[in-house]
């Protein structure tokens, strides 16, 4: 028998577990918290007695026969999926288990190259190499975009031994590509389809959202609970489509996963579901309508364009998650970072990102319209203040990555370190990126460009926060020896 | 049956007043409101369980914000009040003959429409023909107006709840740009004496500082408030509270107060000790 989405069975086992009282002498060590008197107080009795170990009446997330495999089904179908697997290490973990479900050593796969770095060090571990496909670029607004059909349609013909495509839907900034089409031609081809729907949970739920990766029949999603479904950070959901092996795809994420899988954050996948399968359509119609109108007031300050649907165009920009607030800050002379730092330093405002040219904030289930009102009165703010004249603002190009070689190759060469001005011309052996957003400037194989050298020198100007490079500052670079 | 209001104004101090009976209960959007009657203080309103006026000691407060900035420039003639649905402010206000427009902007009607049907001494002036009140956010009402008014009274719940948005740069910034160039923005501003008060009153004085080339803080006791050590913000564009107080004008508008008078003006910018270390602090 079904059971209704009402339940939540992970939650109402701890919830036993609790009333029964039972004496523990098994890990963790705390014991309900009693071990550790500061941390209880700082998180709760509740909190702290919920943490527990996996056991017969909890199940087990790497073995899942009971409360766990109940509410995997019952996330399956809210989100319409033929399984979903509960992830603890962040949909990181559950994109690198998409990859690597369906590549293998050599394998290639292709991607736009604005996917999140985790997509790219799953091919770091498992030894795929990419086929890049250019997502192109808004050029008023410096965003990488959708990948267009038609690019893809000629990456298929000039790979037809691939094995899978990745989609971002949507991408961070929101931009979504023609995900039915994609997963036809895919198919037709004898491809995968796995979908990094980081950013898109609430397509699964609310009304007028872009299309979600399983309605159209695509073979797997990474859906990011936590970032707008409102489950505790880090943990994540797993969909599979048709056509897709569950016990392999366990296998592949038991390589990599925890096997002392937090309580807290499954509890919290098992509460978020059933919150969003009862009452997702009410709550996004709600951040619906706050994104719109603070979208709609941040564009009579003048001088920011909040983006949105309005730029849709068929192809690239198939469609627009009309929940983000993206927001172009440079026709008023400050990058999107500057903005971002400001909003934090002068107003007590914490947004999601701010990269060259925009800024990025979420609204998600748990905001309010007085919130909403602060960022607009301070973006209003930010503008009288601080706004100066826009020449000589980098513009963003698409960076073209010229891949040497895979990722894994580039990774596990012989390498040394060297002067940022010093890498032109040479193979880059490891990622730069700002973070967030995360997605790679650089990542190991390319070709160090002109283009990428300055974007970088000019992100650090800016104050961007660079990563993914073994020297913590990004003064130096590790290249292959060889090139 | 006895029955006690019992307001946690810490987490480890609670003050208690005898209630006679409960007048008023009801939850809007953004609050729970109440109204008591009590032996000792009248009726008293209160919101999420923090008292925001007794009608025995309402007059220090309303009194305090509205005088000490008229007092310093008696020509005000435009006023915005943000928050203040009990009409307190306002009551004060409408006093002055000289005033032409009151704009009162308060978020929850509900407190509005309370007042006036329970607490009549204090709601009865909102029905003034100078009075336009508008419901609506404060922050969402200050962002679209330049170079208007020459007061702006901020007579705000604390700053958590729907008063948070009225306790930030982005607020004070925007009050500033409201304002024209003899403008006078006034300010509840929280109490020095507990800690999570004090906090709030230096980060209110320290963003407001980034705005006003005049910044000073006054104080008056309030018995029902957290430690009845309560303190005023008065920024301006050009006017100095002392060196431009008019006593001789004020005291000719024959206005009849009890706590506000010109020698208490002159005395309530004399902060203790502590207070001025914690306001220098936060500069």
């Amino acid at each position: 028998m079904k059971l209704s989405q009402s339940r939540a069975p992970v939650f109402e086992a701890l919830e036993e577990y609790r009333e029964n009282r039972i004496v523990s002498f098994d890990v963790p060590g705390h014991k309900q918290g009693k071990g550790n008197p500061e941390l209880t107080e700082f998180l709760g009795k509740q909190c702290m007695s919920v943490d527990v170990n996996s056991m017969k009446p909890l199940d087990n997330l790497c073995h899942p026969v009971s409360v766990i495999k109940e509410a995997e089904e019952l996330m399956a179908d809210a989100f319409g999926a033929e399984h979903a697997f509960f992830m603890v290490n962040g949909t990181s973990s559950a994109v690198q288990a998409m990859v690597m479900s369906v590549c293998k050593r050599g394998d290639k796969i292709i991607m736009p190259r604005n996917v999140h770095r985790s997509s790219i060090n799953a091919l770091i571990v498992c030894g795929a190499v990419p086929v890049y496909v250019n997502p192109g670029v808004n050029k008023q607004l410096g965003i990488p975009l959708g990948m267009s059909v038609e690019a893809i349609r000629s990456a298929i013909a000039e790979h037809p031994d691939a094995k899978a495509i990745i989609v971002n839907n949507p991408t961070y900034y929101g931009v979504c590509s023609n995900l039915r089409e994609i997963v036809r031609i895919a198919h037709q081809a004898g491809m995968k389809v796995l979908v990094d729907e980081a950013h898109g949970t609430h397509f699964y739920f609310g009304d007028y959202m872009p299309l979600s990766a399983m309605s159209v029949g695509a073979d797997m999603a990474a859906v990011s609970m936590h970032k707008t479904g409102g489950s505790l950070t880090q943990s994540s959901a797993l969909l599979m489509g048709k056509d897709v092996s569950e016990g392999y795809v366990r296998q592949i994420i038991n390589l990599t996963q925890t096997t002392s899988a937090s309580y807290l954050l499954l509890a919290s996948l098992d509460i978020s579901r059933k919150n969003l399968a009862l009452n997702g359509k009410k709550i996004f119609e709600r951040v619906t309508s706050l994104a719109s109108y603070g979208r709609q007031e941040i564009n009579k300050i003048g001088g920011f364009y909040a983006f949105s649907r309005e730029l849709i165009n068929g192809d690239t920009i198939f469609d627009f998650d009309p929940t983000k607030i993206s927001v172009h800050t440079r026709d008023i002379g400050l990058a999107g970072i500057e903005v971002y730092d400001i909003l934090r330093d002068k107003y007590e405002i914490q947004i999601e990102f701010g990269d060259i040219g925009n800024i990025l904030a979420i609204v998600s289930v748990g905001d309010k319209l007085l919130n909403i009102e602060r960022l607009i009165s301070a973006l209003s703010e930010v503008k009288r203040l601080y706004s100066k004249d826009s020449a000589g603002m980098l513009d963003h190009e698409y960076i073209e990555p010229v891949v040497v070689c895979s990722p894994q190759e580039a990774f596990y060469a012989d390498k040394k370190q060297l002067p940022l001005r010093e890498t032109l011309g040479k193979v880059c052996a490891e990622f730069v990126m700002c973070y967030p957003p995360g997605i790679p400037i650089l990542a190991p194989g390319e070709r160090i460009t002109k283009d990428a050298l300055e974007y970088i020198i000019y992100a650090k100007a800016k104050g961007c926060n660079l990563t993914g490079a073994e020297d913590i500052n990004t003064e130096k670079i590790n290249v292959m020896t060889e090139s | 049956m006895e029955m006690w209001y019992t307001e946690e104004q810490t987490k480890n101090v609670r003050f208690s007043i005898r209630c006679d009976k409960q007048k008023y209960s009801a939850q809007s959007d953004f609050q729970r409101i109440e109204i008591f009657s009590t032996p000792e203080f009248g009726d008293v309103l209160v919101l999420d369980d923090r008292i925001m006026l007794t009608e025995n000691d309402e007059f220090v407060y309303h009194e305090m914000i509205t005088h000490v900035p008229m007092a310093v420039n008696p020509s005000i003639k435009n006023v915005l009040v943000i928050g203040a649905g009990d009409g307190g402010t306002v009551r004060e206000l409408c006093r002055y003959k000289t005033i032409e427009n009151i704009d009162m902007v308060e978020i929850d009607r509900m407190v509005v429409d309370a007042c006036k049907e329970f607490l009549p001494t204090v709601a009865c002036r909102l029905d003034d023909l100078r009075v336009h009140v508008h419901i609506d956010d404060g922050l969402r009402f200050v962002r679209g107006v330049v170079n208007k008014y020459d007061l702006i009274i901020v007579d705000s719940t604390d700053p958590i709840g729907p008063g948070e948005g009225l306790f930030t740069a982005e607020f004070y910034g925007n009050c500033y740009k409201a304002l024209n160039d003899e403008g006078i923005l006034v300010n509840q501003h929280e109490s020095p004496f507990y800690r999570t008060y004090a906090k709030a009153m230096k980060q209110a004085h320290r963003k407001i500082l980034q705005f006003f080339p005049v910044v000073k803080v006054y104080q008056a006791h309030i018995p029902t408030y957290p430690s009845g050590h309560w303190l005023f913000g008065f920024a301006s564009k050009r006017y100095h509270p002392l060196h431009d107080l008019d006593e001789g004008k004020w005291n000719r508008l024959g206005i009849d107060t009890k706590y506000y008078n010109t020698r208490l003006h002159k005395g309530c910018f004399a902060l203790p000790t502590y207070v001025t270390k914690q306001l220098m602090e936060s500069e």
